[in-house]
């Protein structure tokens, strides 16, 4: 399949732990021909529903690490003096502050410090119940997260063509910074999935506004909406405000989480009118998705 | 002594054990500071008087093309391709620059100057009393760690300093909780909540950092964050039930303490708890 042809969907939410994952799981269930990307790599938790069989397991090199060589070093001080990150004094690297900018590398006399691959993670491709799926895990205190959301996109995208499959469904990560970014260029159609308090509205008006950015169209789920009524108002009136369609409001239900204690999707586990709700939601998706509408 | 609140998992209640633990100790000698600069929310609790505005920038390179000979010695040495150097053109993407310096000092021909490009602001002020800093990511940046920093900067250290920090484990968590005396992990008794604090605790066990955990919403889901612990001998220092009103209050941004003040006594319990540990962890 022509890349053209594949739509990309990414569930995003500015603030964390308002139910992107849950909503891509449930997601994974209903959708039919689509390949699945979990771009939270640094705490990953989709493969916890999807039951994943790993087919293929590769390394992730994120960037280069300084390494220095102590019999070299005469304790010049000059890397020390140049590096803005305060990470290397008298030949000793500290690599949680180290960016692998390479300046020390450059300037030191000695020729003492070399630059080497920074093993930073690992990337999988599995296959699971509901379709092939594409998920990471980025070493502890790694660099470079938006790389590795940037690496396991491609690979989605690869077996997408390949396999002829014309939907990759995004889990996104919380915020707005490098690994958001590296999970929103080139999709079509962004979820924000948000809750009716102060916090969940503060930050879906900035995750709106970065798919704006972008120039991609969002589309709003209000989770949990019957905690906070007039929140909710507040959001219904500012999506409108902004030209922004809201898709589904779900509300507050315990067998959301009783279905995630149990492994299963919220389709898969009798979740009341979470269920339908769900299900009309895709249906909205996949009728944007395909041209139903603008 | 500082503190860091941190999580893994978004959305167990960082927030809200931040800005409690926070209004429960004297105000005198608590600090607060949200190095959340891509979605700061302790601000919608607290609502500070803030006194001070300061924009943040990093610095990044432009060519003085009179003085360059295309040498491509720049884009050579940057290591995230900020430069590129094709025939007669020097291109510079600044979002992809660290500010890290190299390419201005190494040029043959003194022809790149550094100029300040702004990522964000940080806000100081104060909120009952209590000193507060938070900063501000612009909307479309992408790197977060340089605002951390100058928000840490503002760290008072006779004070007892709690960080907000932002979810995950990455780069943005590592440069706030870095140099905190004890990290406090919140999370909640799903898989998900485990998963992540599994991923947290082994972060700071790389950073040699001492820890606790505190559960939120005890009464979903199972016992395995408890098992956890007990497994891996880290200390539950808080329970916090699941309760409308705990939800409600947070809901409209209210900190359940002046909702409730039957909370305070607990969250200065947790501070206490924390002190107490990291006593033990200093004589040891």
């Amino acid at each position: 399949m022509p890349q053209n042809q594949i739509k990309q969907l990414a569930i995003v939410s500015g603030k964390g732990g308002t139910g992107k994952t849950t909503m891509a799981a449930g997601f994974a269930s209903l959708a039919k021909n689509k390949v699945l990307v979990d771009c939270d790599v640094d705490a990953a938790d989709l493969h916890l529903l999807l039951r994943p069989r790993v087919l293929k397991q590769e390394k992730y090199y994120g960037g280069r690490s300084p390494r220095v060589d102590l019999d070299k070093c005469t304790q010049c001080g000059l890397c020390t003096q140049v590096c803005r990150f305060d990470a290397v004094q008298n030949g000793v690297v500290d690599y949680v502050s180290c960016e692998g900018c390479g300046f020390c590398f450059h300037i030191c006399p000695e020729k003492a410090i070399m630059m080497e691959e920074a093993f930073s993670g690992d990337w999988f491709v599995s296959e699971t119940p509901y379709g092939p799926f594409v998920h990471a895990r980025l070493g502890i205190g790694k660099e470079n997260s938006g790389k590795l959301v940037t690496v396991v996109r491609k690979q989605a995208i690869e077996i997408a063509k390949e396999k002829g499959l014309g939907l990759i469904l995004i889990d996104g990560p919380p915020g707005i910074g490098c690994p958001v970014t590296a999970s929103l260029t080139g999709v079509d159609l962004t979820l924000a999935v948000t809750e009716p308090t102060l916090s969940g509205i503060h930050d879906l008006e900035r995750i709106l506004k970065l798919s704006d950015h972008f120039k991609i169209r969002s589309l709003v789920c209000i989770n949990k909406y019957d905690i906070n009524p007039e929140n909710t108002d507040q959001i219904i009136s500012y999506c409108k405000s902004k030209g922004v369609e809201i898709i589904g409001k779900i509300p507050y239900e315990p067998k959301v989480v009783e279905a995630l204690v149990n492994r299963k999707t919220v389709i898969e586990y009798p979740c009341n009118e979470v269920q339908d709700i769900l299900l009309k939601m895709w249906q909205t998706i996949v009728g944007l998705a395909t041209g139903g509408k603008p | 002594m500082i503190i860091s609140i941190a999580s893994g998992k978004g959305g167990t209640g960082k927030t809200t054990v931040a800005v409690n633990l926070a209004l429960s100790l004297l105000k005198e000698s608590t600090q607060l500071i949200d190095c959340d600069v891509e979605e700061p929310n302790s601000h919608l609790f607290l609502k500070p008087n803030i006194h001070q505005v300061t924009s943040v920038g990093i610095s990044v390179p432009r060519i003085d093309e009179s003085k360059c000979t295309y040498c491509g010695k720049c884009a050579q040495v940057c290591e995230y391709h900020a430069i590129a150097v094709i025939l007669k053109n020097v291109l510079v993407f600044d979002e992809l620059c660290h500010g890290c310096g190299a390419c201005s000092y190494l040029c043959p021909e003194k022809a790149i100057s550094e100029v300040e490009r702004g990522i964000g602001i940080v806000q100081e002020g104060s909120s009952n009393g209590i000193p507060f800093v938070n900063g501000v990511l612009n909307v479309g940046e992408p790197m977060a760690s340089p605002l951390i920093r100058k928000v840490k900067e503002r760290i008072w250290k006779d004070k007892i300093v709690i960080l907000d920090a932002p979810p995950g484990t990455a780069c943005p968590v590592i440069e706030t909780v870095k140099g905190s005396d004890f990290c406090i992990l919140v999370t909640e008794p799903t898989p998900f909540g485990l998963n992540d604090l599994e991923l947290a605790v082994g972060m700071l066990e790389k950073l040699g950092i001492p820890r606790g955990v505190v559960v939120n919403k005890v009464d979903v889901g199972n016992r395995e964050v408890w098992d956890y612990c007990q497994s891996k001998n880290i200390p539950v220092l808080m329970e916090i039930p699941m309760d409308r009103e705990i939800a409600e209050s947070y809901s409209k941004g209210i900190p359940i303490v002046f909702e409730n003040p039957c909370y305070a006594p607990l969250f200065l319990s947790l501070f206490q708890k924390v002190e107490k540990l990291y006593g033990e962890c200093r004589r040891k």
